[in-house]
């Protein structure tokens, strides 16, 4: 029973969320929501991989989720779509190849992801991060002068893939697949850095000397790591496209991968669970405080004495995150849960559950 | 292996010819020459700056020599990374501690297993038969060890909250979990108290004892390098300036004024 608890605990969860949405008891607004939670949770993840568990520091990680969103946008319109011509595939297989799509997308993400890794053989630190700043404004560029792609106009089109969908059956797919996708990406990370091969990141990044000398091939441990995070930030990357609909470089700029970054210190470095409730908070506070009446309420003592003065929730929203953010850096600077998991936390828990 | 097993029989455990290594103009050791044999327990002294760990950091592949060879039961490490070069039976400690400090005293023995792993990313997320194998093998063998070290009530505890003492025992341990021919010990009894150094003293040749490893220790305190070396090789400015045993080094001229200067200065 405790084996399988949370894997039961999860696929009532899932067909919970699955059946309000399907019945209406879920507006699309909401479920809009939760997608975005669950492509956040990918991101701070995966990303909680390298800057968490290996202790390199790269603030580049949207360039791999727009590789993905990229790659899986063009396969997907290619195979189902009608913007290259006739779609390639019968309209029935896309239930079957549309997960293929995503992961193609997640592969070429994680080889691009060898632009970060290589240098990282003998950089560390600061200097990774700038190399990673380089890449994500390298590959976002490149993409703007793809003309094949749309250039930065942006590329769309995906959603004749959703509709394939539909067509076989009118249900919640997308959340269907992110639920899929952000569980198996929780799944597969924590199965590798819970491995003694997994293990091998986090002596890296205690003392890499130590490691190397004790036979841990550092640079392949690197490679894997970096394509591990860079694949899993690939298959976000696709979601997103596939729930907009429309993909555009600039929406994978340096502000999205500060987004995942924040979402990893609030976190907690090197804590999955940290990234995953970190990606809930921070998701939910973006669209909580979406609201003007919400940021109206807050800041109706400071516009008593100011009448003139009418906050947008547009603004005031960065200027509270933000602060958040430097709130819990000052107070608590290992993040919300450290470095450690919710059962460290909470002893009592491994009673009820047990992860693997 | 096997078809040269007499040869490999034969063939010293280190052999280190013509060794001599420069960063830029300054030469940190010079023509250095040794042989290991099976079984020995052997030290290498010499006065601060003198170029032991250099000696160390070469052999265990951290530096490329710039001239000279080395090899390992016969074969040249030459060109290999420091982790080729244990998996051929070369582990060795460091001079300040270097344990996984935030990683539990079992996970830094398990973690020196890598060498022999056998398994990659996606056995390890599939979690098939030959992970499951692996897994249970690495977790007998890193409890075995801890338990003959007698680590095993700090199993979970960070080697960070564990005595200095202890913190030294931990990483030779972890430093035999790679099933090394070659052990060396980069000044195992620094930074110990007497009493400490007493029981560093009996570890290690208990483990020389046990564990079937040839040793090759740095250290500074002498009465420890009389207690167990047979042979000792003392170098100062990269140079070897005596070698034998302890009570012929204690006697030596070139020795004494290394170590304590020259009387006619």
């Amino acid at each position: 029973m405790k084996q399988y608890s949370l894997n039961i605990l999860l696929v009532l969860f899932a067909v919970g969320l699955l059946c309000a949405s399907y019945f209406g008891l879920m507006d699309s607004y909401i479920a809009i929501v939760v997608m975005t939670i669950g492509i956040n949770i990918m991101m701070s993840t995966s990303l909680n991989l390298v800057n968490g568990n290996m202790g390199e520091f790269t603030c580049g990680h949207a360039a791999f989720m727009c590789v993905g969103a990229y790659v899986s946008s063009v396969l997907s319109v290619w195979c189902f779509g009608s913007k290259f011509g006739e779609a390639l595939l019968p309209a029935w297989s896309v239930l079957f190849v549309f997960p293929v799509i995503l992961l193609i997308g997640g592969a070429v993400a994680a080889v691009s992801s060898l632009l970060v890794s290589v240098p990282s053989f003998k950089t560390r630190d600061d200097y990774l991060a700038i190399i990673s700043i380089a890449v994500n404004y390298m590959i976002i560029s490149a993409l703007e002068n793809i003309d094949f792609v749309g250039g930065s106009r942006g590329f769309q089109g995906m959603k004749d893939t959703v509709w394939a969908m539909v067509d076989i059956f009118d249900g919640p797919w997308m959340l269907f697949w992110v639920i899929n996708f952000t569980v198996f990406t929780v799944w597969v990370i924590r199965r590798f850095i819970t491995s003694t091969y997994g293990k091998g990141v986090n002596a890296i990044c205690q003392d890499e000397v130590a490691a190397e000398i004790m036979s841990v091939n550092t640079n392949k441990i690197k490679i894997i790591n970096f394509m591990v995070a860079a694949g899993l930030a690939g298959c976000a990357g696709g979601l997103y496209a596939h729930i907009i609909g429309y993909v555009n470089p600039q929406s994978f700029n340096i502000l999205k991968s500060t987004e995942a970054l924040v979402m990893v210190y609030l976190g907690g470095m090197g804590s999955l669970s940290g990234a995953i409730l970190s990606a809930i908070i921070f998701t939910g506070l973006v669209e909580v405080l979406r609201s003007q009446a919400i940021i109206d309420g807050l800041l109706s003592p400071v516009t008593f004495f100011f009448p003139d003065w009418e906050p947008s929730a547009g603004v005031i929203k960065w200027v509270v995150i933000p602060l958040l953010l430097v709130i819990v850096m000052q107070f608590r600077s290992e993040g919300i849960m450290g470095n450690r998991e919710l059962s460290d936390l909470f002893p009592r828990l491994k009673k009820y559950y047990r992860f693997k | 292996m096997t078809e040269t097993g007499l040869e490999t029989q034969k063939a010293p455990v280190l052999e280190i010819r013509g060794l001599t290594q420069r960063f830029g103009g300054l030469t940190a050791v010079n023509n250095f020459n040794v042989e290991l044999h099976a079984g020995e327990l052997n030290g290498l002294i010499g006065p601060n700056g003198a170029g032991k760990t250099t000696v160390f950091n070469l052999v265990s592949g951290f530096y490329q020599p710039t001239e000279g060879q080395i090899f390992i039961d016969g074969q040249p490490t030459a060109g290999l990374k420091p982790h080729k070069v244990t998996s051929f039976g070369v582990a060795r400690t460091f001079q300040n501690i270097r344990l996984w400090n935030d990683m539990s005293v079992l996970d830094n023995i398990r973690v020196a297993q890598h060498y022999w792993l056998g398994y990659g990313f996606f056995h390890s997320v599939l979690r098939g038969k030959r992970f499951k194998q692996r897994e249970a093998q690495i977790a007998q063998e890193s409890a075995a060890l801890l338990d003959v070290f007698d680590l095993k009530r700090y199993a979970d505890e960070y080697p960070k909250n564990l005595p200095y003492g202890t913190q030294r025992k931990l990483e030779i341990a972890r430093a035999l979990s790679t099933h090394p021919k070659l052990l060396l010990l980069d000044e195992p009894a620094a930074g110990l108290n007497s009493g400490d150094a007493k029981e560093l003293i009996r570890l290690v040749r208990w483990i020389h004892s046990t564990f079937d490893v040839t040793i090759w220790m740095i250290e500074h305190h002498m009465d420890v390098m009389m207690e167990l070396a047979t042979q000792i090789k003392v170098i100062d400015f990269g140079e070897t300036i005596a070698a034998g045993t302890p009570e012929h080094i204690r006697n030596h001229p070139a020795v004494i004024t290394a170590y304590l200067g020259d009387e006619n200065i």
